[in-house]
């Protein structure tokens, strides 16, 4: 039996106590995906920090390009009109 | 939305943050808990202080030692990340070994050894650092030497497949202190289980040669379990005092939770001899291995030296 010596590479993410989202942390080794998620909370929810924790195959992650970054994000850069500074938040809405 | 959250449909997300303070979207955690926090420490009257430190002795001793044999995996282990679920696994158990030494102290202060007049060492470090290995209560389970990966798994699964039972029924020890640590050691060791049974599993379902070496584990640490499930008189006393729980009434459920261990990963019960006590005393009497004394020489070889250092 052959047995690939390299754990697969997989991507951590961590909803915190007080997060309202779950933020990527890292990344570690890990057979399969159930040892993925015990790695990951013994790697990286050791300081109380984490309620929830996901991973995914790193492989998985399609990502954009370092050379499509001026097409992709420089025209986001001059509109500043799509930044909602212009209304008036009421006081109890939290988080903006 | 549903009528239960009514009113402001942010109340739910502001209701944490009043708690906490807002003072960051993420943040790494910093409410440490005090698991004793609001627990009276007082022993209870009809309770013989020194059946209670002794039987705090016994468990605390068990984590010490088990938390000092992990903690020589440091970065030793077979990746980083087991590295570190070891080294969790250990602090654990020190944690849970620090809270019942100091119990042990706090209930018959005559165990703990004689330091110089002015030494700034707490009791449950001069019970830990400054005792020989003849006065430790811990089963021999927990000294031997780690041996290889495999070792290490079958000894977890078998020492906290007990532990975990004991904690679970001292939740409702008659001592508030005892009954904290147990609240507090249940979710750690539920764990510590959990990791072992995995790992068993995953080494018997493995390769040949993980198979082998578990197989040789499980063979030569199988004779020590006997001693964590047999009554010791001060068990059987702390027992009867409602303060600690006899180990023999926790054997059976321990016996199915081993067993579905053993099914699911193809293997069958050991039929080896249980290691006999010598002369009837065994670990938890202080008759030990020699690999304790080996372990304590270079556990507390620097706090020896300096019996009124500082750390």
């Amino acid at each position: 039996m052959s047995v690939d010596a390299e754990w697969p590479l997989w991507e951590v993410f961590v909803r915190g106590k007080r997060g309202l989202n779950h933020v990527h942390v890292g990344s570690l080794h890990a057979a399969d995906a159930e040892m993925a998620v015990h790695h990951a909370r013994d790697v990286y929810t050791r300081r109380n920090e984490g309620v929830s924790i996901w991973v995914v195959r790193a492989s998985d992650v399609t990502a954009s390009s370092p050379d499509e970054k001026d097409p992709l994000f420089a025209p986001a850069g001059d509109k500043v009109y799509r930044h909602p500074t212009f209304y008036d938040v009421p006081a109890d809405v939290p988080h903006m | 939305m549903s009528d239960s959250t009514a009113g402001n449909a942010y109340d739910g997300l502001a209701e944490h943050h009043a708690v906490v303070g807002d003072d960051a979207h993420w943040a790494f955690g910093s409410e440490v808990e005090d698991p004793l926090a609001g627990v009276d420490t007082t022993v209870p009257d009809d309770v013989d202080p020194r059946v209670l430190a002794t039987y705090c002795l016994m468990l605390g001793d068990d984590a010490l030692v088990a938390a000092h044999r992990l903690s020589e995996w440091c970065s030793r282990a077979p990746d980083l990340e087991d590295d570190i679920a070891l080294a969790n696994t250990a602090l654990d158990l020190l944690g849970q070994a620090r809270l019942l030494l100091a119990r042990a102290a706090a209930a018959d202060p005559s165990v703990v050894p004689a330091l110089p007049a002015g030494s700034p060492v707490p009791p449950e470090d001069a019970l830990a650092f400054f005792r020989d290995a003849g006065l430790f209560r811990n089963v021999r389970l927990v000294e031997l030497a780690n041996g290889d990966f495999a070792h290490t798994v079958v000894r977890l699964l078998l020492h906290a497949s007990v532990r975990l039972a004991l904690l679970d029924r001292l939740r409702g020890s008659r001592d508030p202190v005892l009954a904290a640590i147990a609240g507090k050691g249940v979710k750690e060791v539920s764990y510590h289980r959990d990791y072992a049974g995995r790992w068993f599993l995953t080494l018997a379902r493995g390769t040949d040669e993980s198979r082998r070496r578990l197989l040789d584990a499980l063979t030569a640490l199988w004779p020590l379990r006997q001693e964590l499930l047999e009554a010791h008189p001060v068990e059987v006393a702390a027992a009867e005092a409602g303060v600690g729980v006899d180990p023999r009434l926790v054997a059976a459920e321990i016996d199915v939770v081993l067993d579905q261990v053993l099914a699911v990963s193809g293997v069958d019960r050991p039929e080896v001899a249980p290691m006999v006590a010598a002369g009837g005393r065994a670990g938890r009497d202080g008759l030990h291995t020699e690999a304790l004394s080996r372990m304590l020489a270079e556990m507390q070889v620097v706090a020896r030296a300096h019996p009124e250092g500082r750390w």
